[in-house]
């Protein structure tokens, strides 16, 4: 890798700066955010924050295969499906206990990637982005005909996951707190994948996949397993959707929200990591707020979505760093 | 039994041609300009939603369609020339992001002018009735006047695209956009007419539906969907494709969901069956599309250049 040296350097300065500058700050205002609870109802700014960071686990893991790997993930929201109708199915059954659920949530995730990874990662550019939404949508209208766990309605779950019978789910701050601290962890594990050997092969193919195949790498074993990790990322953020709602329904999994995802993930800053944060939060602020002032506030998002791939190229994080 | 699967065949034709309708267009723009447009479906529902209004206004179906493919085309252009056009040298995830957020904004815009209730067109009285099939069965004609006219327009676009100096300059621009632009083409104009037209054929396809569908927001993006399917399984930019894989989608979605249960209950109880039968009807156009692209990653048959 001594021939990559010379870039990295180069580029490190800024990266490193924003790199540790950012991500501190985004963390910092999360970690202080139930203390602004004077500002606004406790609960609400709880909920609102607690529903942001779990789109912001989402849209980290898909950033790490878009804007590593180039792998445009049109079936994202699948996942978070997955994750969430682990809890509910579970729960159904009576089964609360967090250690049978999540981890059933991320092997139904990690699985599903696997299995639809195999085939989608043989096609390329537009055929990637069709066929990954055409396995999204299978997910959903399973969902939808699930007739036992609800159907079209959804299911709602009767209680929270425990932790050998202690409700830590239960009190909305330890909630936001422990969804904080998986964000958190997702962030540090990605940006830990992003620099890794296997990161910079995944960079490398998204360059150009012949050169690293020509240099003896298995590109497909490597995007099939960036493909897995991102899927199971997704897994958890639907494990902790499902238990911040109390419910699950096909919705979860609609094509509009694997839009959403990779909306929020060019609004904040292709392959950055953070960026997915800042636009997660951004995209949910927005609609948040807009719809409290009018039934018809798409109107006004439909627009300012067209605006920003227009003249913001880079997202938000690109109006604020500086490219010469 | 055997009326049943014909009325079913001819239901799948149906919806095969009204497929054809909107993939075709979508196969072009995606085929010429290299862009993926999930705002298609919006020309579809707009065709709709205009037949509604202007056949309140002149009472004649033939009148509302007419200007209703008229102003389908002017809001086409309009979109073209406003965002479109800034967004063919960008990459897909741009393409992604801004019809995103055009669907948003017109989905919601049709509220605001429509009102969210479903509205309803009436069959012109002329077509209105029924014919009858071997075995008794009435079938619509209004369905069969569809089917027709979907075929039509294929035969047209066979020869438009196939046979002409316009058509010939749309292949060329699909195989490869840049030379064609520098053999003196105005490649700006070519762009422009082939999205116009693209547009036109889906809101064509949005009033002859109009009549059997109710006219809601948001029915465009389901069927946007089953026409990325088709065109992915046709290969992308090839109208040939497009109109194989419409029929192929329109009749195993149409026969699946009439006979999955019955076709089950040969392997299974009853009940098992009604439970799993619906989930798999549902998901049988998307597990042909995951073997077809497993067997051949740029569809059945792949534009040439590409």
């Amino acid at each position: 890798m001594s021939a990559a040296a010379p870039l990295e350097t180069r580029a490190a300065p800024i990266a490193a700066r924003a790199g540790i500058a950012v991500p501190g700050l985004i963390f910092g205002i999360l970690a202080a955010l139930p203390a602004g609870a004077l500002l606004a109802p406790e609960n609400y700014l709880l909920a609102l924050g607690t529903r942001i960071m779990t789109f912001a686990i989402a849209a980290v893991a898909l950033d790490l295969i878009v804007g590593y790997g180039a792998l445009v993930s049109f079936g994202h929201a699948a996942f978070i499906g997955l994750g969430a109708y682990a809890v509910g199915i579970l729960a159904a059954h009576g089964i609360g206990e967090l250690l049978v659920a999540l981890p059933t949530a991320l092997a139904a995730s990690v699985l599903f990637a696997l299995a639809t990874g195999a085939v989608s990662l043989r096609t390329r550019g537009v055929y990637f982005i069709m066929i990954t939404l055409a396995f999204g949508q299978m997910i959903f209208f399973t969902a939808s005909s699930l007739a036992p766990y609800g159907g079209d309605d959804g299911l709602t779950i009767a209680s929270r996951n425990t932790l050998f019978g202690l409700p830590i789910f239960k009190d909305p701050r330890a909630l936001y707190y422990i969804v904080l601290a998986a964000l958190a962890g997702t962030f540090f594990l990605c940006r830990a994948v992003v620099g890794s050997r296997f990161g910079r092969v995944l960079r490398g193919a998204k360059e150009n996949a012949t050169r690293m195949a020509t240099l003896g790498f298995q590109v497909y074993r490597f995007q099939l397993v960036a493909y897995a990790l991102s899927g199971a990322l997704c897994g958890l953020a639907g494990f902790l959707l499902a238990n911040a709602n109390d419910f699950v329904s096909p919705a979860y999994m609609s094509w509009q929200r694997s839009g959403e995802l990779i909306i929020m993930v060019l609004l904040g800053g292709i392959g950055t990591l953070y960026g997915a944060i800042i636009g997660a939060a951004v995209y949910l602020l927005i609609a948040e707020f807009l719809s409290q002032w009018t039934e018809y506030w798409q109107v006004i998002f439909g627009p300012f979505l067209v605006l920003v791939v227009l003249f913001g190229r880079g997202g938000l994080v690109g109006l604020f760093s500086h490219h010469g | 039994m055997s009326s049943l699967l014909f009325v079913q065949i001819l239901n799948g034709l149906q919806l095969g041609v009204l497929l054809f309708l909107i993939a075709a267009g979508l196969t072009l723009v995606f085929g010429v300009m290299d862009l993926i447009n999930l705002a298609h479906g919006v020309q579809y529902m707009l065709g709709a939603y205009l037949a509604v209004t202007f056949y309140g206004l002149t009472g004649s179906f033939l009148a509302a369609l007419v200007l209703a493919l008229a102003a389908t085309l002017a809001f086409a252009l309009a979109l073209e020339l406003l965002v479109f056009r800034q967004l063919y040298a960008r990459d897909h995830l741009d393409h992604v992001m801004a019809t995103f957020g055009v669907i948003l904004f017109v989905d919601q815009g049709v509220k605001l002018v429509w009102g969210a209730a479903p509205l309803s067109l009436p069959v012109p009285e002329l077509l209105s009735g029924s014919v009858t099939l071997m075995g008794g069965l009435l079938y619509p004609v209004w369905r069969l006047v569809i089917i027709g006219s979907g075929l039509a327009v294929a035969v047209g676009l066979y020869v438009l695209v196939g046979h002409t100096r316009v058509g010939m300059l749309v292949r060329a621009g699909a195989t490869n956009a840049p030379l064609v632009s520098a053999l003196g083409v105005n490649i700006n104009r070519l762009f422009m007419l082939v999205f116009g037209f693209g547009a036109m054929l889906a809101g064509f396809a949005g009033v002859m539906i109009a009549p059997i569908l109710s006219v809601e927001p948001g029915m465009g993006d389901a069927i946007l969907i089953l026409a990325f399917v088709v065109i992915v399984i046709g290969g992308i930019g090839s109208i040939r494709g497009a109109f194989v894989a419409a029929l192929m989608i329109g009749l195993v979605d149409t026969l699946g969901r009439s006979f999955a249960v019955d076709v089950l209950r040969l392997f299974m109880g009853p009940s098992p069956a009604r439970t799993v039968g619906p989930a798999l009807a549902s998901m049988l156009i998307y597990v042909l599309m995951a073997i077809v692209l497993t067997l051949r990653p740029a569809g059945l048959f792949p534009a040439a250049g590409r």
